[in-house]
This record gives C-alpha cells, structure tokens and sequence, in this order.
C-alpha cells in the first residue's frame, strides 16, 4: 500500500470517529411529555425543550417566581405540545428573557420540577411585535 | 418633522452601487474575453471606472446611514431601534453595525477598499479578479437592496422609516410622529472592543475574498499555478485579520460577559474558527505547492472552501436556523432564502470552474517521501482540517435537521449539552498533535534531512521541553495525562521553533516569519491550558453559613456575600465592599453613588454632598454633573493582600431601563502570573425603596455619646444655619443642624440631620449614612434641658454577592497571540516582496 493510501486512511478513519462521537454526544429537542419518560425510565441525560413562556390573554407572561434576591428564578414553560411544565433555573433571569417568543431549555427533571442548565431564548423577530414607546 | 430625503437618497445609493457592481462585473468578463488587447485595456478601463464610482457609491451609503444615525433621526427604523439620543460618537459607530444592515454594509465597505488596492497594485490579474470581486459584491449589496421583485423581497434596507416598518396605532393618528428617543444600544455591545472588533472580524472576512478570487481567476484562465504567489500574501494577510478577528471576540466576552471565559464554544463562534482554520491549512499548502502538484490541489480546494464558509457562517449566523442552539439571540430578517441561494451559487460556480480543470492540473509522479517538507506541510494541514470538521459537524445539527424536515422525516437532533467538554476532547488532542508537527516540520523545511541528521536536530528542542515541562509538572501539580502531553508538546513547538528561529535570524531574519509564528501559536495554546485548564474559583463560601436557604448549592458554596464595610478573608485575600460607584464628567476616579441625586435626564445628575478628590474641590453641593456611561454603575471591591498592599476592582452593572436588561460585567486585575477575574452575581434591587426599621427615639444632650446600630456615636454640637438647601428661609424662620460623629470599623462618618421651623411649622428633614445604614431625624428641641430628641431607623446595610476566578498564565495566550501577528506580518513582508519582485521582472500580459 502507498504511503498516501494510508494517509488517506488514517484521516477518514478520524473523520468517521468524529461522526460517530458527535452522534453519540448528541442531545435531543423533546416535549415535556418524552423528557418525563426518559426520567421515569432512569435515564438522567440532559435534554433540549423547545418552547415558549405561558402568558394570559393580555400577553402578559404568568408564573414567573423570582427568588427574593434575583439568583434564581422559576417559570412556566408551555411546550409545542401545550403540556404547562414548571422550569426552574439557577441563575439570575437573563436579559431579554421575558421578550422571547420562544425559549430552549436545557436540562432535566428532578422530580416534578424540571432544572434547567442553559436557557436559549429566540427574540422577536425585527418586523413583528414591536411597538413604539410613545412617551416624552 | 420626517426627514425623507436623506433616506431617499441612501436607498437611491444603494441601488446604484448594486448596479454598478453588476455593470463592473459584466465589464471585466468582457475584458478577460477580449481577444484583441486594445479591446481588453478598453474594457478593463472601463469596469475600472465603473468600479471606482460603485465603491464612491458605497462610501455615500455608509455616509448617509451615519448621518441619520449621528443626528437622531429617529424616524428611520435602524436609528430608532440600534441608538438613542445619550450615545456618545464611538457607540453611535459601533451601533452603526449592531443591525444585520450595518454590518453586511461593514463587509460591504471593506471589499471595495480592498478592491481599490488590488487595481493598484495587480494589474495583470486585474480583469479576471475584479470580476470574481464585483461579482460578490453584487450579491453583497442584493442584502441591502430593499426592492420588491415579483413579490419576492430581495435585500433589507436600512433606510426604511419607523412607519413603514411598525404597524402602530400612532402612525394611523399622526403619520409624521417622531419619537423622542431610540431604544438604544444593546447594553453588552457597549464596550469599547464592540467599536474594533467588528470592523477588525469583516476586514477578515473580506480579506478571504482575496485568494478566492485569485484561485477562481487561476483556473479560470487555465493559470493553474500561476496564481497562488500574487494570492498568498493576500492569504497570509486575511489569516492574520481573521484570527485577531476572533481573538478580539474571546477578549470582549473575557471582559464583558460574565461567563468566565473567553471562548464557549457557541454556534456563531464556531462559526468563523472554522473557515480561519481552513484558511491556515489553505495557506500552508499554498506555501509547498512549487514542489508538490498534490498540495497545489489541495490549495485549491482549501482556498475555496474557506471562502464557502464564510459564506456558511454568514448563512448559519444570519438566517435564524440558528435560533434553538445559540445563546447569540439573532433577528431573522426573512433573508434565509436569499443567502442560501447565495451560498449554493457560490459551491456551484466553484465546483464547475474547479471540475472542468481538474484533469489540466499537473499530477506528481513520485510518491511523496516522509522526509520531504510537503509531507510535513501535509500533516499539517490534514491536522487542522479535522480540527474544523470535527467543529462544523455538530455544529451544523440545525441544518440537518431543516433538510431531513423538508425530506418530511422528522428530526430533533440538539447539540451536545456539554459543549465545552465535548469540544476540548477532540480540540485537545489535535491541538497536541499540531504543537509536535509545527515543530518537527520546520527541521525539513530549512534542511534537507535523514535519519541520523533529524536525530541529531530533534535532540536539544526534546531535551529542553521535557525538562522545563518535568519542572513544571512537578511545581504546577499537574496530573491530567492530556495536559502534561499538550505542555510537553507545546514546549517542544517553543524549543524547536526557536532553535530554528536563532538560525534563520543570523542568515536572513526576513525569512523568520513562520518559526515566529508557530512560537506564538504555541504559546496560545500553553496559555488556553491554564487558564482554562487550572481557572480556580477562590470565591469559596468558608464560613460554613448558608448564604440563603434559597439559594442553590453552586451559589451559597461558591460565591462570597459581602455586606458593605465588612472584610471578609478570601484565599489569601481580604475582601471588603466600599460600596457602589458613579463616574462623573471631569473628576478623576470614581464618585460615592450617594453623591449623586438623578434628575429627569438620567445622563445629568445633582450633586449633594461636595466632591473633594485629592484636597481638590471638584463640585460643591447643588450643581449638575453629566455621568459617563449613565447606565453602569461601579462596586467598589477593596482587596487586601497578606503583606498589607491594597488595590481595588471596579466590576459593574449596567441596568438598561429601555431594554429592562441588567447587564453585570466583571473586573480584571492583572498581574504576571495570573488575572484576578472578579463579577457580582447580584445586588439589592436599586429600584426598591431602602426597608427602614421602626423609629426609635433618643434624648441626648451635647457631648453625650451614645449606641446607635451597634456603632458609637457623640453628639458633638447643634448650630443654627442660614441656609438649607431647596428650602428657601426668610428673616423670621429658623434652621438649625446637629452634627453627630458616629465611629465606624475604619473611619468617622458624620449624620448631619435639619430641624426647621418655617412660617411656624415644624419640619425635619432627616439625614442618611448609606454606608452604615443608618437614618436620623432631629425630632424635638427642649430648650429647658438642652436635651434633643432624635429618632433613628435602621436597615440591612448594602450586600452583593460576588464570584472570583483565577486565571493563570492568560498573559501566555495574549502574549502569543502578539507573537504569532508579528510573524504573519514577516511572513506577508517576504511574500509580497516576492510577489513584487515576480510582478516587476515579468510583467507579462494575461492574454
């Protein structure tokens, strides 16, 4: 065998490791209901939900809990699904949070509370809901 | 009032450049066609002209968007929702390219800079690059376009008006309402790395252009070797650009952001490594491809496929698709479409030129020997090209999901959780094998080598690495097998380089670029080991209390609670909270916040007490002061080292009321060895009126001293005043102020509280120590027992909780980070004066 057949070899031996490690490594988008079998089946991985805060008829957002000194804060978190879960996190609320449209927790449940790791959030898009702030 | 012109006139710009970028494009095709030379200089005249007045055309845009942004015109969309009316000038530029607009227009400006430079100084290749340039930047300005064709959106302008933008209700009553102010800046963005770094990171972007065009340009006019040495100092200068570029990234979020580190392995990061660390591998062939037809391909290939990344991360950055695995919230413009048709173009027109020359490329016939230097570069390159792959796979994971969804299969694949982890196992070891290759590969590529001469090299630069990292192992306490290799090998990179470095120096130094470089790369990664490797959190909770039952574990065992003028001992530190800090217009340092009373301008404040600094009076109470950075305030954080030296930090917190976002930034001190990274996790809500404990009252006669808050305190004398502030007093009222010295831990505080009678009214205006949290009334005034009655409140005094971090040896990474741009830049003095020498002896004709 040539040298650079071995070469060539080598690298996509590498190359298909990597494929197969970043498979293994990789996380899920689930709803709440999936995330509570996986946790009832004693698998502790964390996992990605996708969706988006619960807001009343005005738009406001609902059932938010700040811990009295900011650190850490709960929310209640409806999936795509419509399953209301209660998500609590362990940092203080990120700017932006309570504009987002949509939200990615990153997480796992602990029982019936789900702990989020990492909180993504999706604004709203440039062109819609904006208003102006018509003050002086 | 609207001012519509302005805007009319940039959209009208921007519609000219797109078309003159076209016209120049159709210009230099005709010329690199034309047989005839008259034909071809007369089309290439032409397109010049054309290509000069676009990029005149493109300066008018950013003029014009500057203007509406520099004078508040806040009836333009990008101004209202990217600025506001307290900005001063360097983030009012750096808002100029906070939107997607701005900053497709930053790219914008730099291709025509560097368009400029090559008619200059290339003008064999002019014709067949420009075109490859003008085209790009056709399809650069369509971003910004803003028409409507066939009901299809091409391009987002940024001069559209607020009205046209926003469906609200006021436009529908008062179409020409104005508002007051914007929404100004993000909080994060300002910062003064914001105002370089973007610029610095599109420079670098732009620059891939470069050697893209000039490899489109080589096979497109079958000079398959021809273009790569004109190309590569353009390579070596867009790598250097880009790299900083980043860096400058890891910098601002090490300063700004309050995550701890300079890099997260975040998509929109990952993003640009990627097409940076192609381009180096692209450059390390282009550097063999004399000898080696096997490298010329593969520059080839590299050469294209970093520009097609740029092209990809713009794509993955600025469509959305990003949006469920990055922490960077990005604003989708509904311009997905469009850069994927961009992206797919841009792989097709550059597989097709590179497929139908592929069989004219030449082909080696020998075997490439393992002591040869193409074998090393090879290494090389295939190294850092994995390194790439294995960070664009998964973080690619959104658009798998798109495609299979579009497939209808339904795909829910989410990046890594641990995405740190998950990245450093690969990076790690690829990063070990980079440092071993960077410095074995240069014996080969200065000599001519064998078996017992390469033994004979290698001997020192492994004799000294394993020395000085055995040292450093053993005093470091270093047990992580991974670690120990990646010093050992970066070491060996250092020593290796070196050796090689003192020789070429005594030569000729002008050739010492690359050992320069590789020495700086090596130091980077022996600066990311510590200090990401070893960051030790000293903030250690020893007090065995709970800070709050509420808080969770991480919190109440990793973080300190400071109440304000209380030291608390910290690995070696003692800490102690002096409280929260203002910067004012005009006095050096930093000013009590208490100082300070806000006005309706939340840039301008009053001031009440005097402002001495240094035995200099500054401002006496009453007046108005402006406030830098209004939004930022500062915790002033005593540390006191074991031998008694003192220095404070100064982390902040940004509270932006427009944007309800509260931004804390950490503060640096930096020595030698390490950097003392300290942030405030959280502090009482300044928005809350202060909790006072019930009045308790006191008699007390002059000279009597008594308890209050657990301080002692005297009641030195009560004087009548003439003048109280905002109170005016005429000839019948009477004002008088007691004046108590309260013995604090480390000083004298004094309460001054006012007892006033005014048209026969008794009034109190009562007065606080912030510092000791305490409030005092001068309540009655018995004038048969010289007695005074004063009532006193109490509250919890001021608190933050703080988190510190230490980072060894970061100065490493910055150190080398120096290093390896002044070896780029030796590196593109020697093939540009190489390029020059070519240029000037041949002058030869494309045709």
């Amino acid at each position: 065998m040539k040298k650079s057949h071995i070469f060539g070899v080598i690298i996509i031996g590498v190359a298909i490791m990597i494929i197969i490690s970043t498979a293994g490594d990789a996380s899920t988008y689930v709803t709440f209901g999936e995330a509570k079998e996986f946790a009832q089946n004693g698998d502790d991985k964390k996992i990605h939900v996708v969706g988006s805060l619960k807001k009343d008829t005005n738009g406001e957002v609902v059932g938010l809990k700040t811990s009295p000194d900011m650190l850490s804060f709960s929310f209640q978190m409806v999936d795509h699904n419509g399953v209301e879960q209660s998500v609590i996190f362990n940092e203080p609320m990120p700017a932006d949070f309570l504009r987002s449209e949509q939200v990615v927790v990153v997480g796992s449940y602990n029982k019936d509370l789900f702990v989020a790791s990492k909180i993504l959030m999706k604004c709203p898009s440039k062109y819609q809901d904006e208003t102006v702030e018509i003050s002086s | 009032m609207i001012h519509t012109f302005v805007g009319n006139l940039g959209h009208f710009l921007i519609i000219a450049s797109f078309i003159t970028a076209l016209v120049a494009t159709y210009g230099y095709v005709k010329s690199v066609y034309a047989v005839d030379l008259t034909e071809k200089s007369t089309w290439a005249k032409y397109a010049r002209t054309v290509f000069i007045t676009h990029g005149l055309l493109v300066m008018g845009v950013v003029g014009t968007l500057f203007y509406i942004i520099h004078n508040h015109y806040f009836e333009y969309h990008y101004a209202y929702s990217h600025t506001s009316s307290v900005l001063p000038v360097y983030y009012q530029i750096s808002s100029f390219w906070e939107g997607q607009e701005g900053s497709f227009l930053l790219w914008i400006f730099w291709n025509v800079i560097l368009g400029l430079v090559l008619i200059k100084t290339n003008k064999t290749w002019e014709a067949p690059i420009m075109a490859v340039f003008a085209l790009v930047q056709g399809f650069l300005v369509s971003m910004i376009l803003g028409a409507v064709l066939f009901n299809v959106k091409i391009g987002s302008t940024p001069f559209l008006l607020l009205r046209d933008v926003i469906d609200a209700p006021i436009f529908k009553t008062d179409p020409n309402f104005v508002p007051v102010d914007g929404t100004g800046l993000n909080p994060l963005l300002q910062n003064y790395w914001m105002v370089i770094h973007p610029p610095t990171l599109f420079l670098g972007f732009a620059t891939t252009l470069i050697p893209f065009a000039f490899c489109i340009a080589g096979l497109w006019l079958g000079k398959y070797k021809e273009w790569v040495r004109p190309a590569l100092p353009w390579a070596l200068f867009s790598g250097v650009v880009l790299g900083v570029g980043i860096l400058m990234g890891g910098y601002w979020a090490y300063e700004t952001l309050n995550f701890g580190g300079y890099w997260n392995w975040d998509p929109v990061e990952n993003a640009v490594y990627v097409p940076w660390i192609v381009l180096i591998a692209a450059i390390h062939t282009m550097i063999a491809f004399k000898k080696s037809n096997n490298a010329l391909k593969a520059a080839i290939i590299l050469v294209i496929s970093s520009f097609i990344l740029i092209i990809y991360a713009t794509f993955l950055t600025r469509s959305g698709i990003l949006g469920d695995s990055s922490v960077h919230s990005f604003t989708d413009l509904g311009l997905s479409g469009q850069l994927l048709i961009y992206l797919l173009a841009f792989i097709a027109i550059s597989i097709f030129v590179a497929a139908r020359s592929w069989k004219h490329l030449p082909t080696d016939k020998e075997e490439t020997s393992a002591y040869s230097r193409e074998f090393w570069i090879f290494m090389g390159a295939a190294v850092l090209c994995l390194m790439g792959f294995q960070v664009i796979i998964p973080t690619s994971m959104p658009v798998y999901n798109a495609i299979l969804e579009n497939f209808g299969i339904e795909s829910n694949l989410a990046p890594p959780v641990d995405a740190i982890g998950f990245y450093t196992k690969f990076q790690l070891w690829f990063s070990i094998l980079l440092a071993l290759l960077s410095g074995t590969g240069q014996f080969f590529w200065w000599n001519k080598m064998d078996k017992s001469k390469l033994k004979d090299e290698l001997f020192l630069p492994v004799v000294i690495a394993l020395v000085l990292s055995a040292i450093i192992i053993m005093v470091g306490k270093i047990t992580d097998i991974s670690y120990m290799l990646l010093l050992t090998a970066g070491l060996y990179s250092i020593a290796a380089n070196g050796k090689i470095l003192l020789r070429v120096l005594k030569s000729n130094y002008k050739l010492s670029g690359g050992a320069i470089a590789h020495i700086g790369i090596a130091m980077v990664l022996i600066g990311i080991l510590f200090s990401s490797g070893y960051s030790k959190i000293i903030s250690i909770n020893n007090t065995g209390l709970v800070w709050h039952k509420d808080f969770p574990d991480e919190i109440n065992q990793k973080n300190l609670l400071l109440f304000l003028n209380e030291p608390r001992q910290m690995a070696g530190y003692s800490l102690n909270y002096r409280g929260l800090r203002k910067i004012v217009d005009g006095v050096p340092g930093y000013v009590k916040s208490y100082f300070l009373e806000s006005t309706m301008d939340p840039t301008l404040a009053v001031v009440n007490r005097e402002i001495i600094v240094n035995g200099k009076t500054y401002y006496s109470i009453g007046d108005t002061v402006r406030l830098k950075n209004h939004e930022t305030s500062y915790f002033e954080i005593e540390y006191q080292k074991a031998n008694g030296k003192t220095f404070s930090l100064y982390p902040t917190v940004q509270i932006n009321k427009q944007m309800e976002m509260t931004v804390y930034s950490p503060d640096i001190s930096r020595t030698v060895g390490m950097d003392l990274y300290t942030h405030v996790r959280t502090f009482p809500d300044p928005a809350e009126d202060t909790e006072w404990s019930e009045t308790q009252e006191e008699s007390i006669s002059i000279g009597q001293t008594f308890i209050v808050n657990d301080f002692i305190a005297e009641l030195k004398e009560v004087k009548k005043i003439d003048e109280v502030r905002g109170v005016p007093l005429s000839s019948e009222d009477v004002a008088v102020k007691a004046i108590i010295n309260i013995k604090g831990k480390d000083q004298e505080y004094v309460i001054e509280p006012i007892y006033i009678i005014k048209d026969r009214m008794a009034g109190r205006i009562p007065d606080i120590s912030h510092e000791l949290g305490i409030k005092m009334s001068l309540l009655n005034i018995d004038p048969r027992s010289g007695s005074f009655t004063f009532g006193v409140n109490t509250t919890q005094k001021d608190w933050i909780i703080l988190e510190a971090v230490e980072k060894p040896l970061i100065n490493v990474l910055w150190i080398g980070t120096l290093i390896m741009v002044l070896g780029f830049i030796m590196a593109i003095h020697r093939r540009y004066s190489e390029f020059r020498k070519m240029r000037d002896k041949e002058s030869y004709d494309l045709a």
